[in-house]
């Protein structure tokens, strides 16, 4: 019993991309990105070629994880937003439909509160594309994403 | 829990590295991240404390080559040892799609061994999780050891399940790969059921 699998199609991909490369504009960000409470990347847009998105992304649910832990002993549903200010660069995190993580991070060409406001606005997109990408993995014609692997094709990958 | 991605054609799979504290998770990890071609690995991130034991988790991400045009991708993780960290314990094992549970081989050991597994299968099952039922691989580690235990004793104690075990030195690499590409192979194989 393995946990349930998230399955991302080009369609909500594309549209969850979309969102981000528009907050990017819409909030002077530096980088924006999407994972999921596990850790994996799932969307990242703006500035990022130089960063490393994936310790990125590892650190953020780890720091989400603990945060939900201090939730649970205040009896708290979630935090949902964390704010880090730094010296140079700043960065705002959200749980967006208590299922997937907004990353905005920004410098002084923009502003907490502008940030704010369009993570607020992005946050409801998302929240209904992740909708439809649910309703979509339900779907048992969709949900059959590696029927076509062998067991051959497992050991191959091993093969030194 | 595994993430898809049909538009990356991405695979991702969680594995956490289980065990009493100082068993050698976070030197399994290591070993791995230096034996690894660096296309193949990201870096390798370690939350610890001032004398370097685990305080939160260790993380590395992993590449392990392409299945019908999926690229697979392991993210390994390792919990923290020691007792009283187990709050954190519980978060790493959130969504995981595989375990290892690294036991220390020496006799005055044994004790921390088996209260290590009983907390693993109990924050499992907090989670909804149920140990018999997840891909799941025991390494016996420090073999090198002078005063280990005997390896029929250590079986009959922590793997009453009879799933795929090791014995390894987690320091010189031995049985590191070997515990890695089992779990790794027993997650993908389970993926492969589930679709």
């Amino acid at each position: 019993m393995a946990g349930p699998q998230i399955v991302m199609y080009e369609e909500e991909f594309n549209q969850i991309q979309e969102v981000c490369e528009k907050l990017v504009k819409d909030a002077n960000a530096i980088v924006v990105f999407i994972i999921d409470k596990n850790g994996q990347l799932i969307a990242t847009a703006g500035e990022y070629e130089n960063l490393d998105t994936t310790s990125l992304a590892s650190l953020t649910a780890g720091n989400i994880a603990a945060t939900g832990g201090m939730a649970k002993v205040l009896k708290e549903n979630e935090f949902a937003t964390q704010f880090h200010e730094g010296e140079h660069q700043n960065i705002h995190i959200q749980i967006v439909g208590q299922r997937v993580i907004l990353v905005v991070i920004f410098d002084e060409r923009s502003s907490l509160g502008l940030v704010r406001l369009r993570v607020r606005k992005a946050s409801q997109s998302l929240t209904e594309i992740f909708e439809r990408l649910v309703e979509k993995m339900q779907d048992p014609n969709m949900a059959a994403p590696l029927e076509e692997i062998t067991d051959d094709d497992i050991d191959n990958l091993f093969n030194d | 829990m595994s993430f898809i991605n049909y538009s990356s054609r991405e695979i991702n799979c969680k594995i956490v590295y289980y065990g009493p504290g100082l068993c050698g998770k976070t030197t399994n990890l290591q070993y791995v991240y230096n034996r690894t071609n660096p296309d193949a690995k990201g870096k390798m991130i370690s939350l610890a404390t001032e004398t370097e034991r685990t305080l939160f988790f260790d993380f590395l991400p992993l590449s392990l080559g392409e299945i019908r045009g999926f690229k697979t991708r392991f993210h390994l993780y390792t919990v923290p040892g020691q007792v009283f960290y187990d709050a954190s314990r519980k978060l790493i094992l959130k969504g995981v799609d595989g375990v290892v549970f690294v036991a220390d081989s020496q006799i005055s050991r044994m004790e921390a061994n088996i209260e290590s597994l009983e907390n693993l299968r109990d924050n499992l099952q907090e989670q909804g999780y149920d140990l018999d039922k997840l891909p799941y691989v025991v390494q016996y580690n420090k073999r090198d050891l002078p005063t280990v235990a005997d390896l029929t004793e250590m079986r009959e104690v922590l793997n009453t399940t009879h799933v795929p075990d090791f014995e390894a030195v987690a320091t010189n690499g031995t049985g590191v790969f070997d515990t890695l590409k089992a779990v790794a192979k027993l997650v993908l194989t389970e993926l492969k059921k589930g679709s």
